[in-house]
């Protein structure tokens, strides 16, 4: 099977572990993804926050481009996925004739998450799963932009998503149940006002504490950093050893089906999550 | 405070010409308020600030502080009962605010030139690195950080980022569509 892949640029930067591990696992699933051929930044937050016409124009060129390679779009970064629909959906109507842009608008676009844990991809991942996550108590955290809003995301479960609790029961882990996996985590704000951060993520740390949970899950780049980064300094904050791993789902996949190069990607985080999956007996 | 004698009573129809629906189908049920998850570092709580544009307080509005700490999380636009895009209001507020000089967080509105510029810069992709050291250029606070001692955690966590090869000091390359790239920002600038 073959889509076309629009990474985004912190998947070539500040998140190539996640990159290296998505590439990895649609390897293990049979999956091609074939890289839209010179996309461009879709403008972020930055775009949509001052300049709506950058908001537009922007994942319009990258919408054209992936038009003429024709298939299903698929990105991982939440903001991206976010941005690419946004665009989508302005772009047949009005806004679509005034910037004059050729997009007749069939494109189907995915969030990587959503895409992965299709039933075809779940039922094919069961009886490849050689390492089972037994007993890692986790919480999902889906943050909010592949979700949010859903006029734009298209998404059913907006309020309360449950496809990544699915694929951790395939992999064999325990996800538990809390309320705030897709509250707010600030990341857009991390740089200019990291104070702001400190209160959001604090909160969603003990959440998950008081869940039982020992590691977010994550399907966000923006939102992985978020709370992987900071965790040093808010444990210094408010007085509180917090050990809290942020893993990717596609880790957690490459990590089940055994995958050689698991570590490398774990290495690439600032919370070591190999002490955890060592008292685990998931790694060695 | 209210001020009626200088309230713009177009803003309401502005508003509405860059959104689907029109905040006057806003019933001050306060569902947005409710779910924010900034709220806490807000002066004007979301459906205040629906209502003030009701009441054509413009000035109010782009001096405060809400706008800009509003994280763009879309709960409120998804929880509106009237389907008013309350997030897209704060978008529209800030890019007003701007133009007119009206930034109440500069250090907020600064990181979102900064990426952009970045972008334009680097030739259609962001260069995370460039990001961060223009900003740090531009936030004239470097002196300030540097005296507090806050430089030494920031260079700390970019040497621990550098050193798992997440943080590379390399440009992308050109885009093929470089050109193009130009043109969109030179048309985006020519609206402004």
């Amino acid at each position: 099977m073959k889509v076309t892949y629009y990474p985004g640029c912190s998947l070539e930067g500040t998140a190539i572990d996640y990159a290296a591990s998505i590439g990895a696992v649609a390897g293990l699933l049979g999956l091609t993804l074939e890289e839209l051929e010179d996309w461009n930044c879709c403008g972020a937050t930055a775009a949509h926050s001052v300049n709506h016409q950058l908001s537009l124009a922007l994942p319009a060129r990258n919408l054209a481009l992936a038009e003429s390679a024709g298939r299903d779009v698929v990105v991982p970064c939440a903001l991206c996925f976010n941005r690419l629909k946004a665009a989508d959906k302005a772009l047949k109507g009005p806004e679509g004739e005034r910037l004059g842009l050729a997009y007749k608008g069939g494109l189907k676009i995915w969030d990587l998450l959503d895409y992965l844990t299709q039933e075809p991809f779940l039922s094919a991942l069961a009886p490849k799963v050689v390492r089972p996550l037994a007993d890692l108590k986790a919480v999902c955290y889906y943050g909010c932009l592949v979700a949010r809003p859903p006029a734009v995301t298209d998404k059913a479960d907006f309020e309360n998503p449950r496809n990544m609790e699915r694929l951790l029961q395939v992999l064999g882990a325990h996800p538990l149940d809390w309320s705030y996996k897709t509250d707010c985590c600030g990341a857009g704000l991390a740089v200019a006002r990291p104070d702001l951060i400190d209160t959001l993520v604090q909160r969603l740390y003990e959440r998950a504490l008081r869940a039982g949970a020992e590691c977010f899950v994550v399907s966000c780049q923006m939102c992985q950093a978020n709370l992987d980064l900071p965790q040093e300094r808010i444990s210094k904050k408010f007085g509180r050893d917090y050990y809290l791993p942020v893993l990717y789902f596609t880790e957690l996949i490459g990590l089940a089906l055994g995958h050689p190069e698991v570590e490398k990607w774990l290495r690439g985080h600032l919370v070591d999550p190999l002490p955890l999956l060592r008292r685990k007996g998931l790694v060695e | 405070m209210l001020d009626q004698s200088i309230a713009s009573p177009a803003l309401p129809e502005r508003l509405a010409a860059a959104l689907p629906v029109s905040v006057s189908a806003c019933f001050q049920c306060k569902k947005c308020s409710s779910g924010c998850p900034l709220t806490f570092a807000m002066d004007l709580l979301p459906d205040r600030v629906i209502r003030l544009v009701l009441l054509g307080q413009e000035e109010q509005l782009l001096r405060c502080r809400t706008i800009w700490v509003c994280s763009s999380c879309e709960t409120c636009t998804t929880r509106c009962p009237n389907g008013i895009d309350i997030a897209g209001t704060m978008d529209w507020l800030k890019e007003e605010a701007l133009k007119r000089g009206f930034a109440s967080q500069p250090g907020v509105a600064r990181f979102h030139q900064t990426f952009l510029d970045t972008v334009r810069l680097s030739g259609g992709r962001l260069s995370e690195p460039l990001l961060l050291g223009l900003y740090q250029l531009k936030s004239g606070e470097t002196l300030k950080k540097i005296k507090s001692g806050a430089i030494w955690g920031e260079l700390r966590l970019g040497w621990q980022l550098a050193r798992r090869g997440r943080l590379l000091p390399q440009l992308p390359r050109r885009l093929k569509g470089a050109r193009e790239i130009n043109e969109i920002f030179a048309q985006a600038k020519k609206r402004e």
